[in-house]
């Protein structure tokens, strides 16, 4: 689809990664609308507007990666690979090369919020975005770029998500799910990305033994 | 099976808790040998060290025997003798490309908590607080290894636990608290605050790097003993009127060339830290660094492998700027010193076992805590055996 470098999907120049390390809630009238790049409303046609200029939540992250912007890539274009680093519950379905159906569940209410996405930007080893089509609940949108990094630092990986937060109880249960910080979501999606790709696997702890207080009536060594 | 675990401030257990598994395809199960307890702990046995659950099983300097290995450990084995360096790195990222170990990008589950505190985080410790990752430790029958085949060091020979332990911690972090101190042969002169266990393994470490002269500084009589036999000259900082004087006196009036603080965040010596300290108002006693700074000759290198944790007060940035020192501190680079170590005690150049004190069952833990922490019966570093 070949859009220019350096220009995320709203056709704005990227923010460096230091000038954003905070997520931006566009102030009325004051942001842009994202306007869908004309090559993907072309193919797609989805909502003009993905996420309205008073209520968008707007988050950039960056993590630098020592594997080659192709190995990256590769990862994140097989779009089902996502839930893996992505810490709370979400399935991904492809369903064409370019849709795919996302579903995310949490124990709050019993809801479940699906939609479908569609990937409206492709540039093999360099950059993937996405965006929800007409009608999802939380219309969101997405870019991750890969860029090399100076020396032999590896690849610098930036993501961008734009989403609008609901109101209302799915709000609610929305901020729950993201940590009422989505900014601190996509850090931990990369950080995760980070090691499954460096160092194999993503660190844990959990089912590890420990002498939890409750534990302290059971029998004694 | 039994693991020591913290239940509170100067509070341990021993209790029985389910045996460790594998979680991770890297991770293996080592049936412990042999654990000590550090100097590192007794920071988290009084407190100091935020994020520490009731329940955590404490320890980082450990060895054993594999008993169980993930589906991606390729160079260990079931029956395999090792020594696990108490860092937990990936081998993976750029920091471990570039040995800085203890930097490891991959290894802390809990990064966003240090990194609130310290911008970044490092590599994860066994056994030290959710900060630092919250994997359970080794002062136990069992641990789990992760990263197996980027950490532990496999045993070929027949050396007694007594002499390999120590690489699991002390040993590599007095050695590269010393070679941090770009000791010149034959000619640089260090001074050493602490003689603690890892004070005394700065002090032979600097005399192996060939220091002409290591001055070692602490109060309490016992481990100025253990320094003296290890080559130091020793000053009481209880018996000098001052200890700037005294360093003075042994250097012709240069100041040492290194200063090391083998102290940390828990130094005697001033009632104003100890007071802000318990207040919370400062979470570190830094009187020693703050002497180690005024004392270091001009041009020279504080090396720091005492630990801190947070903010510290009066730091005399001043004298540190108008000498130009050099500082170089942090957690150990572990893995860099196994093989160059371990080849030194398997040459018999050290043998490391000379500061072990004590030796009790691992169910003797609690009672092995406070004496140390406090000290007592010429304590100065306690071997735990689970098999005793
Ligand atoms: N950097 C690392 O990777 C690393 C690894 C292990 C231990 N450590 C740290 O090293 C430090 C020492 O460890 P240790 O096991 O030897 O502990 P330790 O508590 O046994 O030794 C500390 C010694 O310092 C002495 N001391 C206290 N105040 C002093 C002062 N004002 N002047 C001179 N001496 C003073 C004490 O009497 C004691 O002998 C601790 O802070 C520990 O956490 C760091
Ligand atoms: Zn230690
Ligand atoms: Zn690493």
């Amino acid at each position: 689809m070949g859009r220019g470098r350096g220009r995320d999907y709203t056709g704005r120049t990227m923010p460096s990664p230091s000038s954003a390390i905070r997520p931006k809630r566009g102030k009325k009238g004051s942001e842009t609308p994202i306007v869908t790049p004309v090559s993907a409303r072309k193919r797609v046609a989805p909502s003009r507007q993905v996420v309205r200029g008073d209520r968008g939540v707007k988050v950039t992250r960056a993590v630098t990666i020592r594997r080659s912007a192709d190995e990256l890539y590769a990862f994140w274009r097989q779009i089902e690979n996502l839930p893996r680093i992505v810490k709370h519950p979400l399935t991904i379905e492809r369903v064409s090369d370019i849709a795919s159906h996302w579903a995310a569940s949490a124990p709050v209410g019993d809801r479940r919020v699906e939609w479908d996405a569609v990937i409206i930007n492709d540039e093999p080893g360099k950059l993937i975005a996405w965006r929800s089509r007409e009608g999802a609940e939380i219309p969101n949108a997405g870019t991750v770029r890969f860029a090399p990094a100076p020396g032999d630092e590896g690849t610098e990986v930036t993501v961008t998500l734009e989403y609008n937060p609901p109101a209302g109880k799915l709000g609610a249960w929305f901020a729950k799910l993201s940590g009422q910080e989505p900014a601190q979501q996509v850090t931990e999606a990369l950080r995760r990305f980070k090691a499954l790709m460096e160092a194999g696997e993503i660190p844990t702890t959990e089912g590890q033994p420990s002498g939890r207080p409750q534990n302290t009536k059971a029998k004694r060594s | 099976m039994k693991a020591v675990c913290w239940m509170g401030k100067k509070k341990m257990e021993v209790q029985r808790v389910p045996d460790p598994r594998i979680l991770n395809p890297r991770d293996c199960v080592l049936r412990v040998t042999a654990t000590a307890i550090c100097g590192s702990d007794l920071h988290l046995y009084n407190g100091y060290i935020p994020t520490l659950e009731k329940g955590d099983i404490l320890g980082h300097e450990f060895m054993g025997e594999v008993v169980e290995v993930g589906p991606e450990v390729k160079k260990l084995k079931v029956g395999d003798r090792v020594v696990v360096p108490f860092t937990i790195s990936c081998g993976g990222c750029i920091h471990c490309s570039r040995t800085l170990w203890s930097c490891c990008d991959n290894t802390n589950p809990n990064a966003a908590l240090l990194e609130a505190l310290a911008g970044q985080s490092g590599a994860a410790i066994y056994g030290y607080s959710a900060l630092y990752g919250g994997y359970a430790g080794g002062q136990a029958e069992y641990v789990r290894v992760p990263f197996a085949d980027t950490g532990p060091i496999k045993i070929e020979s027949d050396l007694p636990d007594d002499k390999l332990l120590f690489l699991s911690d002390i040993f590599p972090t007095g050695y590269m608290a010393a070679e941090n101190c770009d000791i010149v042969p034959g000619r640089s002169v260090v001074a050493v605050w602490g003689c603690g266990p890892v004070g005394q393994f700065a002090i032979r470490s600097a005399l192996l790097l060939g220091a002409a002269k290591v001055i070692a500084i602490d109060n309490v009589p016992e481990r100025l003993r253990m320094a003296e036999a290890g080559g130091a000259v020793a000053i009481n900082h209880d018996e000098v009127d001052d200890v700037q004087d005294e360093l003075r006196a042994h250097t012709g009036g240069r100041g040492p060339d290194a200063a090391i603080d083998a102290v940390g965040m828990e130094a005697h010596g001033s009632v104003y830290d100890q007071v802000k300290q318990t207040l919370k108002l400062e979470n570190d006693r830094a009187y020693a660094l703050r002497q180690a700074m005024r004392a270091v000759r001009k041009g020279g290198v504080l090396s720091i492998p005492g630990v801190y944790s947070g903010f510290v007060d009066k730091v005399p940035m001043g004298a540190v700027f108008a000498k130009a020192v050099t500082i170089k501190q942090g957690q150990t680079h572990m893995h860099r010193y196994l093989r160059p170590l371990l080849k030194l005690v398997e040459d018999g150049k050290i043998d490391p076992s000379f500061v072990i004190t004590h030796r009790v069952p691992l169910g003797h833990a609690p009672q092995a805590y406070a004496m140390f922490c406090d000290k007592k019966d010429g304590c100065i570093k306690v071997v735990l055996d689970p098999a005793m």
